[in-house]
């Protein structure tokens, strides 16, 4: 699939914002609101969590082993094993298993066509199971209801787990009417079930096969599980006399005992449900009797002689264990976690883009949401990914949600970074080679460049300001840089600052003066001295909020230095330049390692930058420099609120009267790190009442928002959360996007909260 | 199994707007008989003293599957925590009763309500050692949101009851 350019993109994307986003919107935020409600509830949540995902290390680390383990155990217990390499090899053992199962026992049902049912499995969906066996001449009838929607419209699966979630009651009863054309028309949900129950009853009776897919397979028994809400599942594996399971190789795990964890999370992290309407463990062939509709009269419990039956069942069963990529994402260290996903889809639900677009947006030929860049990168190949993995942008919301706490974002990250190397060297590549000493080859998008080199940018924008901020404001500037660059014209460009924090800092006496400062303080003897890190924003656009930060450190007794540090790496990370960010973190923890061993904490006002350190740093730094910084820097709310705890003194900074209401939005990455409570408690202490939005994301997410093709995603994700704050006074945001995102909707300051917290008396 | 364990199953299964009685065996039979919409077909009761009411037909053909509005099935065991039987894969066909009716009864025995999803899985242990190997966790009613709303009855029953019996 060739990749869309960026205005396909954007038309693309605004089609689904108007046609299924609503939809989409209504039934994932839902789904992700009652999975927090469920993760809540659950005392031991954490602990399973921890132990799903270490019975999932250890099941694909002996994954060889354990296709040895079940295909013995299926076989004892009289069933067929096969490993198939791929979706044609997959395909043709299926179509072979239905031929000689109706050339044994002829056809059940009318007609001399060979028919399946099939509950729903995305397995099937990857290898296109239904085109390949409507070729071979079988009729295959889904029997979910929502798959079954998708195969009447002819349309695909918009979500992992709703696939039809993108359709709304009235499309599908139009759709309904209009191909069945029922005595009365179909309206409600219930005379639409109804129908849809009955239908499906006969193709399920009349089918010489039933199709499962499975959500896990226990090893060392043989046991198949499949967690479904309908019952389809059950009828589909339990009225045919042939059930065929078809699972990726990935869905073994060792024994009963490690099924556990994965029945009590799975209906938690996928509906907010506590455990699913049906889990079966069938270990096939099973002792339940086949059911013969076309003997309506003979008991179910006869055999075929008619007497009553003390033989098992006469039963075939088949697994077919699908590969198709999944052995060599084994062996690959950085898409190897996604092979621990258990398809529950909360990464999906969690995340503010794909609730906008849905699936079809956010999701390649089969998978998709956050993990689906993991799957279609191993199982279709990289181009697939490349189609929407700019939609994730590294908020890491679906870090909290996994049930089996796979960093997602960063397997974004590194299929990025792979999308970035293949592609062809641009020829305008040296618009931005001046601008962007970065590690990485010729080739990778120019967007891409400018912002993943943005300290850089920065700096050369705040020597020239103002001339810089006119130019660029400049109506051919805007649109040069819309075509070059791919920034949206509708966007305001950050206003860069002709002094820079770290200017400002020196300028006022630097770490000298700062001390005086601090010593002018109430003393709470608390002995610690604070670097405060100048990320790009805070230090060339920002830097209000970083003089804010200076002199509400100095005000509660804390002397201060802010030097000329190296980037973080973030927007590197950003736009998938993983060397470029590699770099940059070597540098910025050899620049601080001395305040490290001096003592000094680092306290970061981006909490963007600060993730990076506490997340992305584990990949990039050796571990014992990585907790080294992680244990000792901190976001600057956090860190007031532990000055606060120890003793010093808030009244000398601003102060509320005790309940003034204010809205405020923590960042997407600050929540992950459980950095929200902090300013919400700090802000508490200092006489503010603050109410915390409940939206993820504010959908700028660093660069995201300011490029052409997703602009308007952003502005529908961010008008969620305007909506919300819109109504208070006074609005703060900790992040640099999300108060440039409000500021553009609300149209008024949204400042950092700690420009509220500073003292008055500035100095 | 203490009375605090059937109380937590009494109201999970409260929450999951499923019927609750609790009764002697001597009782069951006709308990059941009282709840049973017929026509009823059943797979036989394993509990000493309770027998499946004359309304319920065992050994069902498929016509009388299909046709029925009540299936009755014994459960190997219950989850207290959040409201399950396990319906166990057997050759009277119980899996196949308690799925394809509109209603389903579940009976089960009260030493048999076990507090939680651990001890389930032990109870699931137990029984695949004995090689009962093929059991399904139902819990509440068949469900989809597929069609754009809640509904229950899709393809599974779309009633449940759960009969405990309290002296067996």
């Amino acid at each position: 699939m060739a990749q869309r350019t960026h205005s396909q993109q954007a038309d693309h994307i605004r089609h689904l914002l108007e046609t299924e986003g609503d939809a989409v919107h209504a039934k994932a935020s839902s789904f992700h609101a009652q999975r927090g409600e469920a993760y809540d509830a659950a005392d031991d949540l954490e602990a399973l969590r921890t132990e799903a995902r270490s019975i999932k290390e250890d099941a694909i680390d002996r994954l060889p082993d354990l296709i040895d383990t079940v295909r013995d155990a299926v076989e004892a217990n009289g069933g067929t094993v096969y490993v198939a390499d791929d979706a044609a090899d997959a395909n043709a053992y299926v179509a072979d298993v239905v031929d000689t199962q109706t050339e044994e026992h002829g056809i059940t049902g009318d007609g001399d066509t060979p028919s399946v049912v099939k509950s729903k499995s995305m397995t099937t969906e990857e290898i296109d199971l239904n085109d390949a066996l409507e070729a071979a001449g079988i009729e295959v009838t889904e029997t979910d209801l929502g798959e079954w929607v998708l195969q009447v419209a002819d349309d695909t699966p918009s979500h992992i787990v709703g696939p039809a979630m993108h359709l709304e009651r009235a499309e599908i009863a139009e759709l309904f009417n209009e191909r069945f054309d029922p005595d009365e028309p179909l309206e409600t949900a219930e005379e639409l079930t109804q129908f849809a129950r009955d239908y499906l009853a006969d193709h399920i009776q009349e089918a010489d096969v039933g199709i499962t897919g499975a959500n896990f397979v226990v090893a060392d028994s043989g046991t198949i599980t499949l967690v479904t809400n309908e019952g389809n599942a059950r009828k589909c594996a339990v009225t045919p006399d042939t059930h065929v399971a078809i699972a990726g190789v990935e869905k073994l795990i060792p024994r009963l005992s490690d099924l556990e964890p994965f029945v009590d999370l799975i209906a938690k992290s996928a509906t907010g449900q506590s455990i699913a309407q049906y889990v079966t463990m069938l270990s096939p062939p099973t002792d339940s009797p086949t059911l013969e509709f076309d003997r309506p009269d003979e008991p179910i419990t006869a055999g075929d002689d008619g007497a009553a039956n003390t033989e098992p069942a006469d039963r075939d069963f088949h697994l077919v264990l699908l590969d198709n990529g999944r052995m060599d994402m084994r062996e690959d260290d950085q898409l190897r976690e996604t092979l621990y996903c258990i398809r529950c889809g909360a990464c999906s639900n969690s995340c503010v883009n794909f609730q906008s677009v849905g699936g079809h947006g956010f999701g390649g030929e089969t998978y998709s949401g956050g993990i689906a860049t993991g799957w279609e990168a191993g199982v279709h190949g990289q181009d697939s990914a490349a189609e929407f993995n700019d939609l994730c942008t590294g908020c890491s919301r679906c870090v909290d949600a996994c049930p089996v706490k796979i960093d997602i974002p960063w397997i974004n990250t590194v299929v990025r970074d792979r999308i970035n190397r293949n592609e062809d060297p641009a020829a305008t590549d040296f618009l931005v080679d001046g601008l962007t000493p970065d590690m990485e080859d010729g080739g990778i998008d120019l967007g891409k460049r400018f912002f993943g080199n943005i300290g850089t940018v920065a700096k050369a924008a705040s020597a020239t300001a103002p001339v810089s901020n006119w130019l660029a404001d400049a109506d051919p500037i805007r649109g040069l840089l819309e075509r070059t660059l791919g920034i949206d014209r509708r966007r305001d460009l950050p206003a860069f600052q002709r002094e820079s924090l770290v200017d400002w800092f020196e300028k006022r006496g630097g770490k000298a003066a700062s001390s005086r400062r601090a010593a002018r303080a109430d003393d709470a003897d608390i002995d610690r001295e604070v670097v405060l890190y100048p990320d790009v924003y805070t230090n060339y656009v920002d830097t209000e909020r970083g003089k804010a930060a200076v002199r509400t450190l100095e005000a509660l007794g804390i002397p201060v230095r802010v030097p000329d540090l190296p980037e973080s790496g973030r927007a590197a990370l950003s736009q998938g330049m993983v060397a470029t960010a590699d770099r940059q973190a070597s540098r910025l923890y050899a620049a601080l390692a001395e305040d490290l061993d001096a003592g000094r904490d680092v306290v970061v006002v981006e909490p963007s930058d600060l993730a990076a350190m506490h997340r992305e740093y584990e990949q990039l730094l050796p571990e014992r420099s990585f907790e080294r910084l992680r244990d000792n820097s901190y976001e600057i709310c956090e860190y007031v609120y532990g000055l606060l705890e120890n003793g010093a003194n808030p009244s000398a900074l601003s102060t509320g009267d005790g309940a003034e209401p204010i809205a405020y939005h923590s960042h997407c990455q600050q929540r992950t790190l459980d950095l929200e409570a902090p300013t919400v408690a700090v802000l508490e202490r200092c006489g503010y009442t603050p109410d915390t939005s409940s939206a993820e994301c504010c959908g700028m997410a660093g660069s995201f928002g300011y490029k052409r093709e997703y602009y308007e995603l952003s502005v529908d994700v961010g008008e969620r959360l305007a909506e919300q704050v819109a109504g208070a006074k006074t609005v703060v945001a900790s992040g640099t996007s999300c108060g440039d995102q409000l500021e553009g909707l609300l149209e008024r300051d949204v400042p950092h909260p700690i420009e509220l917290l500073e003292p008055s008396s500035r100095l | 199994m203490t009375v605090d364990t059937v109380g937590r199953f009494e109201r999970a299964l409260e929450g999951l707007e499923v019927g609750f009685e609790r009764v002697p065996a001597a009782d069951a039979s006709e308990r059941i008989a009282t709840i049973v919409e017929e026509p009823a077909v059943g797979a036989p009761l394993p509990f000493e003293g309770v027998t499946l009411p004359e309304s319920v037909t065992t050994e069902p053909t498929s016509a009388d599957l299909e046709a029925a509005r009540t299936g009755v099935t014994p459960a190997g065991f219950a989850i207290a925590e959040y409201g399950t039987v396990a319906v166990e894969s057997t050759a009277d066909g119980a899996e196949a009763i308690s799925l394809y009716s509109d209603r389903h009864v579940a009976v089960v025995a009260e030493s048999d309500v076990v507090p939680d999803l651990s001890a389930g899985f032990d109870r699931l242990a137990d029984g695949f050692a004995a090689g009962q190997d093929s059991v399904v966790f139902a819990t509440g009613r068949s469900a989809t949101a597929d069609m754009g709303d809640l509904v229950h009855g899709v393809h599974g029953p779309g009633d449940v009851d759960v009969i405990v019996v309290e002296d067996r």
